[in-house]
This record gives C-alpha cells, structure tokens and sequence, in this order.
C-alpha cells in the first residue's frame, strides 16, 4: 500500500519533471490543447450571455398592444376589452384613450414640441395588456382573434422576436455542442500522440522494467498521470486564454450596449462551471493516455 | 480430523518446497519452435540445481538465448513442461508475471542500459519497480555498487564508463534485488580476456554465497578455467 502511494506520488512528480525539463514542447501541446477548449468556451460564453440578456427582457411580461380603429364606438371598446380580459393569456389590462396618449406624448420632452403643433388629435385609442410568459399559445390565439376584428388597427405581440432569438441560441448551442465535441476529439489526439512519442522515448526503460518484474499498471501509470496534467494544464491554459479575451472585449461591448441604451458585458460561467471544464479537460487527457499505452504498449508483452 | 483438508493443502506446497531445494530450474521435454519453424530449443531436457553455477555453450543461434528467455518467460514454451522454482511458467497467468520475475536477476546480451540517469539510478530502478522503501533502496544500491567495485563511479552516466565498467554495472543492477536466480546472456562478449575474467569472478563470488547461476557463452576458453558443469547446445539440442 504505502509502495504504491510512493509510485504514485513519484509519476506525479515524474510527469512534472518531465514538462520543466521541456517547457516549451510541454507549452506548445498545452496550448494546441487550449485552443480547442477556449474556441467552444468563447462560443458558449457569447451564447450564456445572450441568454442571459433575453432572460432579462423576458423578466418585464410580454406586452400585447392593441390599437383601435379611430372610429371605433364605445360598444366595441367594451366587447373588446371583455374578449381581451376573458382570454387566459392575460394578466393585466389598461385602456389608454387617445387622449391620455396625447397627454403622455406632450409630456415627453423631444415629442412635447410635435404634439404641440397638432390641431387634431391623430392618436387611436389603445388597450395594453400584460401578458403571461407561459401562455404563449394562448397569447397567438388571441392576437389572431383581435387581428380579425373589425374595430382593431393593429395589434403588436413584442415576444416574437423573443422567440426568435430563443431559436437562434438553441441552435447556437447545438452547432457548439457539435464543435466542443469534434474539438474534444483533437483534445485526446494530442494527448495521445505526446504520450506515445513517450513511450517511444522510453523505450528501454519500459522493456527493463518489465524484465525485472514491474507489472502493467506500474510502467502505465506515469503515463496516465502526464496525459491527465497535460489536460489539466490545458484547461487552465484555456480559461487564461478566455479570461483574457473578456479583458480585451469587455470595454468595447460595454460601450457598444451603452450606444444601444443598456449595460452589458460578457460575464463569465459560474467558477463551478469553469472548474468542471477543467477537470473533464484532465480526463479527456487521462483517455488519450489510456488509448495510448493500451495501443503501444502491447509490443512489450512476452509472446 | 478436522485438519485433513488444511493438511492436504498444504502438503503439496511442502513437497514443492523440498523439490525447489533440489532443482530450481527444470526443462521437461521442452520445445520452442518460431513463427516460420526456425527452432529455438527442441526437445530439451534439463535439471539446474538450487545454487549450481551453470554454462550454457553453443555458437550463435544455437538455442542459448532462447533458452534464457524461457526461463524469464519472455516466451513461451511451444511444447513440454519448464518449472521455475516450482512454478509451470508455461501456464502461467499474464499477471503472475512481473512476480515471478523477481526472483531473477538478467544480464541482458544488449545491456540495455538507461542513459539518461546516473549509474545510481540504473541500479536504483529494479527496487523501485519492486517498491522498496526509499532509505532501504538507496542502502541496496550503494551495497550493490560496492560489490562489482563501481561505488565511486555512481554519479557519472553509464555511456562514460569503460565496457567492463558497464557489464559490472549490469550485472549490479541483476543483483541490488538480491535474486535467487541470476542469468546472463554472453557477458562477455565486448570483453578483453581480462576484463571477462573479472566479470567471471564476479559471478563466481554469487555461486558462492548460494545464488544459482547460468551464464550463456560461446567462449569455451573462459568456461573451461572453471570447474562448474556445462551443457553445449548444437541447433536447439543438447549435445553430449
């Protein structure tokens, strides 16, 4: 037990020695490593970011905004707005007369100037309601519903485009799920190359240690542990890479979302997410190692 | 009795015992035969003894490798029966192996030295892989240089010594683990008369101390300054 504890402390310290010993091969293989781990994780972090943007927009209730023809009698306002108010979509219901809107639009400081031009007032009656988030089919229903009434202008529905960017980011997320998953792949290719040129290197020393009695497990764990810390080291490189690049951008998004109206910057995963990035970056390592000396090393068993 | 069953189990082990102090090593009726028929032992029968100092004699090819490397289970017997101390190699399980292994110390025709660690570390390997402690280790090491005169020699790489130098520092590294068996293939091969000569001390001094010992070599010369039985193998067959 204690031998084994000791071989297993020496291939860590082994593994390690032998990347100080070759910095820069070592820092090249990292970093061809965490390229392929920094390219999906710069594209889901844009993806986390925008969901959490439209996450944003979805926290204020979707809005239905109809607009009534400017003829339209009282009677029809009131069988409108029982149409509107029985249907399950809506939360909450405000009829904004003309003359209110008017009102509203001498109040605003830009528009005050306008409206103060006008002889008559041009601003159609309006029902707005709040609608629930859930009842999306509900919500269509009645828009199809008020857009075929004949006392209705117009009728806005604002999560449509909600829904589209929904769409855009799931497919987002499926295309880098794909990528992530090819990129994972090139991830044990070059764990599983390193390792074999150094088993290649190695050579003797495994056939020797074989021939006076070491068993499998002992000539591949070294191995293992140089693939797992290659990954490792990746990772670590990866999220470098990435916290880096949010340094470079994050003042240029901050002041594009400022010409737009709003905050907003590229945050990163929760540190749990990045954490578990890495260590699944070790293992992939540890698998390519594994794939590695369970192909090379066979040319060493007796026959 | 309630002991019978105990007693019938270990019984054999007992007699296993008995018959390892006669004959560590056994060839019965041994064959192996290479992919595309090149024979490298046929039909060999042969009884080494707990102790004895073997020499293995024949021109190359003659089967004397082949035999060593049955007795270190790099291959396997095609046909027959080998025991090593005890033990039916020929069945052995994959993972019995490295165990059975080291209770030999091999001196291998091609050294296979490791030149990128001192002459300590190449001695210092075989305890590793055995799991030795440290401080045990380090104490082993140092006893084993000392014994083939190499001590102060230990911080220097091997591809700095002389060729004598080297096969003692072989033959340390056979030794530091204390083997019951020691074999060497052709020891010396590279080796001027005198130097061999020295190398064959050394193994004399183990045969000495009760280690078996099997030394395969085509310079009959060297066998003949010793008094130790020696068995010459012509085309994988033991001559007379």
């Amino acid at each position: 037990m204690k031998a084994w504890l000791r071989h297993h402390s020496r291939s860590l310290k082994g593994a390690l020695l032998r990347f100080a010993r070759a910095p820069f091969a070592t820092l090249l293989n990292a970093f061809a490593i965490a390229l392929s781990l920094a390219l999906p994780l710069c594209a889901y972090i844009v993806v986390f970011n925008l969901q959490s943007l439209s996450g944003h927009a979805s926290d204020k209730a979707p809005q239905l905004n109809v607009f009534l023809q400017p003829d339209s009698g009282v009677s029809a306002q009131r069988a409108l707005e029982n149409t509107i108010r029985e249907s399950p979509a809506v939360r909450e219901l405000r009829f904004i007369s003309k003359e209110e809107a008017l009102k509203a639009l001498k109040r605003d400081g830009e528009m005050a100037e306008i409206a103060a031009l006008l002889q008559t007032n041009p601003l159609p009656d309006a029902f707005v309601a709040e609608l629930r988030p859930e009842a999306a089919r509900e919500a269509e229903l009645l828009t199809a519903q008020l857009r075929a009434h004949k006392a209705v202008a117009k009728v806005q529905l604002d999560t449509e485009w909600l829904q589209r960017l929904q769409m855009i980011l799931s497919l987002g997320k499926l295309a880098i799920g794909l990528l992530a998953g090819l990129l994972a792949l090139a991830l044990v290719a070059v764990t599983f190359n390193t390792v074999r040129m150094q088993i290649l290197t190695q050579r003797t020393e495994i056939e020797v240690s074989l021939l006076i009695g070491a068993t499998s497990a002992y000539i591949r764990r070294p191995f293992f542990y140089q693939g797992a810390l290659l990954g490792l080291v990746g990772g670590g490189l990866a999220l470098a890479i990435v916290i880096a690049a949010g340094v470079v951008l994050n003042p240029q998004v901050e002041a594009l979302a400022q010409a737009y109206g709003t905050a907003f910057r590229l945050e990163l995963p929760p540190a749990v997410d990045l954490l578990a990035l890495m260590v699944f970056s070790g293992f992939l390592g540890w698998l390519g190692a594994w794939l590695s000396v369970s192909r090379h090393l066979h040319s060493f068993a007796p026959s | 009795m309630i002991y019978a069953p105990l007693l019938r189990a270990i019984l054999p082990k007992l007699c296993w015992t008995h018959e390892h102090h006669v004959s560590v090593i056994r060839f019965n009726h041994v064959s192996k035969r290479y992919p595309g028929g090149y024979p490298g032992v046929h039909d060999l029968s042969l009884d080494i003894e707990a102790g004895e100092m073997l020499f293995v004699t024949g021109h190359s090819g003659a089967g004397k490798s082949t035999l060593l490397k049955l007795i270190a289970l790099i291959e396997r017997p095609t046909s027959g029966t080998l025991l090593v101390n005890g033990q039916n190699v020929g069945v052995m399980r994959s993972a019995a192996i490295p165990f059975m292994r080291r209770n030999l110390g091999i001196i291998f025709q091609d050294q296979k030295l490791l030149y990128d660690r001192s002459v300590f570390d190449n001695v210092l390997l075989p305890l590793q892989v055995c799991g030795h402690p440290p401080r045990e280790a380090l104490k082993r090491a140092r006893a084993a240089l000392d014994k083939v005169g190499l001590l102060e020699r230990d911080k220097a790489n091997p591809i700095a010594l002389s060729g004598g130098e080297q096969q003692r520092l072989c033959i340390a590294r056979a030794i530091v683990h204390r083997p019951s068996i020691l074999i060497a293939d052709e020891p010396t091969a590279n080796l001027d008369g005198d130097t061999a000569g020295q190398v064959m001390d050394i193994f004399k001094s183990f045969h000495q101390v009760g280690v078996t010992v099997l030394v395969a070599t085509h310079d009959l010369g060297l066998v003949s300054r010793y008094a130790s039985r020696t068995v010459h193998l012509d085309q994988g067959k033991l001559a007379a």
